[in-house]
């Protein structure tokens, strides 16, 4: 039981730190990326390859594929978002553009095979991988019954110190103000001065990181890397988050990070492990049909 | 290029040579169809993979259990996805725009991973074999389905109903403040959407041996796909989506390379440049979306004389 505690824990925590990215962007842009999901998985590839194919150490790869995974971000906002924003396109529009760019980058990692164009990026095609034993650093203690890995140990407290300062710059600093004026009313956050377009790269390359980050922290865990684990493992389950939450909301994306941990651990244990994939989201159907603002949400208001 | 130049230089051999991609074209046009259905009347719904999931397993079911005739069984299917569609649409259609698609996106993988693949009835996650499934004489009923799904909702969007449609999705407040019933003709929408879909679950279980409950055939992967079959066309009238899913669903056959599958690459290129530069679809009206970089010089206006 408290194993499966500490595992609902750690793996709240990979939720949690995915979601958060996936909420920023919602919250100041009212645009869902569904490329976020792509991202954690380009992360988690690209460190794996930097290590086993270019034979970088395991931290040189991890800083290069958190910088790799924040260039992404970019990418999103100059190819997908920018050029809608200049025309007033619908929100709607940006789902899609960014469907697309997720369609791009989970084919080229796909495509990845010795001798291929994209060798260079990831050689295992379709297959699922893990890091080799001995590369990544993993103490393992044993402690009052419980089995403490020092790779899973470690999600927890870097998860829980990347979101307080997340949290720390959006409420008291220059930036966060400026992102929260944005989210408020672009118009006037333009007229008073804001960059506009430069805080929102900045805000995709902060989600983009910290997507990649949580893609890494979840191949290392999990031992489990391919091309579609973005896909298969957060890129719903992140919805339900922020649904879970409340859309938008940075704490509340923390909270439903966790909260799904829980759940996913108790149906797991209660109704064994067939049930457990489709909890996720039946609680974000539940939730969306019942309190559409989510646990911590402030009534939406209507914009007519 | 062989492909393209078949095509015009010996019909009748393309046909008999193409005839599982010909059926997938039909398949994925009424699919699109249903898209588009939604689309037409304003709402972004994700749903049509869980309805054609429905139909699908209706249908060989009954098949399987009670040996009854095909049309019978793909038309419970059919309605039961309609049933179900309205069920479902109820509470979720008060939800707008993104929060509506996740909601969908919920049904859809609820009903998949929570009730599909946990039922000992739908082989859980083995999925069901089909084996009266008839591949080659399909594809000519799928065909005229089309045809007939066409025709219906090109009267259907020129007529009452179809203005409404237009009207909500236009603005929805001026719609409601016009008299116009909005909550039932979402309805109606969303439940056409979703007997559309059920019935291509049907026809589509029919040409396939086996009943797969992965997620590129009714999970969120599949939804994706429908959608892009509409946005690429574009869902201004009935046409654009079907173009689409011809367009989309050929493009494979045409970028088969030895050992490079540049599919979903060229997909994802070409809806992003779509979405930028033609966001009305291909099969629409009016030119290219002017999209300028800050740095491009803006075009003087011409001075006007005073006066």
């Amino acid at each position: 039981m408290g194993q499966q505690l500490l595992n609902a824990i750690f793996i709240g925590s990979i939720y949690a730190l995915f979601a958060v990215g996936y909420t920023l962007v919602f919250g100041i842009l009212d645009i869902l990326n569904l490329a976020h999901s792509a991202v954690f998985m380009f992360g988690a590839a690209l460190t794996y390859s930097l290590v086993v194919n270019h034979g970088q150490s395991f931290w040189v790869a991890c800083v290069l594929g958190v910088a790799a995974a924040g260039l992404m971000g970019l990418v999103i906002e100059h190819v997908c978002l920018r050029p809608l924003r200049r025309r007033r396109a619908p929100p709607i529009a940006a789902l899609i553009s960014t469907i697309g760019l997720a369609l791009i980058i989970v084919a080229a990692i796909e495509q990845g095979r010795p001798g291929t164009f994209f060798a260079w990026l990831w050689v295992d095609g379709a297959n699922s991988v893990s890091f080799p034993a001995g590369v990544v650093p993993n103490p393992t203690w044993h402690v009052v019954g419980l089995t403490l890995e020092a790779s899973k140990v470690a999600i927890i407290p870097i998860s829980i110190f990347l979101m307080l300062v997340l949290g720390y710059v959006m409420r008291y600093t220059q930036v966060g103000r400026g992102l929260r004026a944005i989210a408020e009313n672009p118009t006037a956050a333009r007229l008073l001065g804001l960059d506009v377009d430069r805080m929102i790269s900045l805000t995709l390359v902060i989600s983009s990181a910290l997507g990649g980050l949580a893609g890494i922290l979840f191949g290392v865990a999990l031992g489990d890397i391919s091309p579609y684990i973005g896909r298969d493992y957060v890129e719903v389950r992140g919805l339900a988050v922020i649904v879970l939450g409340g859309m938008g909301s940075i704490p509340g994306a923390v909270a439903g990070g966790y909260l799904l941990g829980l759940i996913e651990m108790l149906v797991l244990l209660v109704l064994g492990s067939n049930a457990r994939a489709g909890v996720a989201f039946a609680a974000l159907f539940l939730m969306l049909v019942l309190r559409p603002q989510g646990l911590f949400g402030a009534q939406p208001r209507e914009k007519v | 290029m062989d492909f393209i130049i078949q095509l015009f230089t010996d019909p009748v051999g393309f046909y008999n040579s193409h005839t599982l991609l010909i059926a997938d074209i039909g398949i994925n046009s009424i699919l699109a169809a249903s898209m588009f259905v939604v689309l037409y009347s304003g709402q972004l719904s994700l749903a049509s993979p869980g309805f054609m999931a429905i139909g699908a397993y209706t249908s060989v079911l009954m098949d399987l259990h009670w040996h009854t005739p095909l049309a019978l069984n793909v038309a419970v299917g059919t309605v039961l996805a309609g049933v179900v569609g309205v069920v479902v649409g109820l509470p979720v259609l008060r939800l707008r725009g993104v929060f509506l698609a996740i909601a969908t996106i919920g049904f859809i993988e609820a009903l998949r991973l929570g009730v599909i693949l946990n039922l000992p009835i739908t082989g859980e996650g083995l999925g069901l074999q089909n084996p009266n499934a008839d591949p080659l004489g399909g594809v000519n009923m799928v065909l005229v389905a089309l045809v007939v799904v066409v025709f219906l909702l090109w009267r259907l969007t020129k007529g009452r109903l179809g203005h409404a449609w237009a009207a909500i999705r236009q603005d929805e407040l001026a719609a409601l403040s016009q008299g116009i019933d909005v909550a039932r003709y979402k309805l109606l929408a969303f439940a056409l959407s979703a007997v559309l879909a059920g019935f291509a679950g049907g026809l589509e279980a029919h040409l396939n041996f086996f009943v797969d409950p992965g997620d590129a055939q009714y999970g969120v992967t599949r939804a994706v796909q429908i959608l892009t079959f509409a946005v690429l066309g574009g869902s201004g009238n009935i046409f654009g989506p079907v173009v689409g899913a011809l367009f989309l669903t050929t493009l494979p056959e045409i970028l088969r390379f030895q050992g490079f599958d540049y599919r979903d690459i060229v997909s994802g290129v070409i809806l992003i440049a779509v979405i930028v530069f033609r966001p009305q679809g291909i099969v629409a009206r009016g030119g290219l979306a002017i999209v300028r970089p800050r740095w491009w010089p803006r075009a003087q206006p011409h001075a006007s004389s005073p006066g």
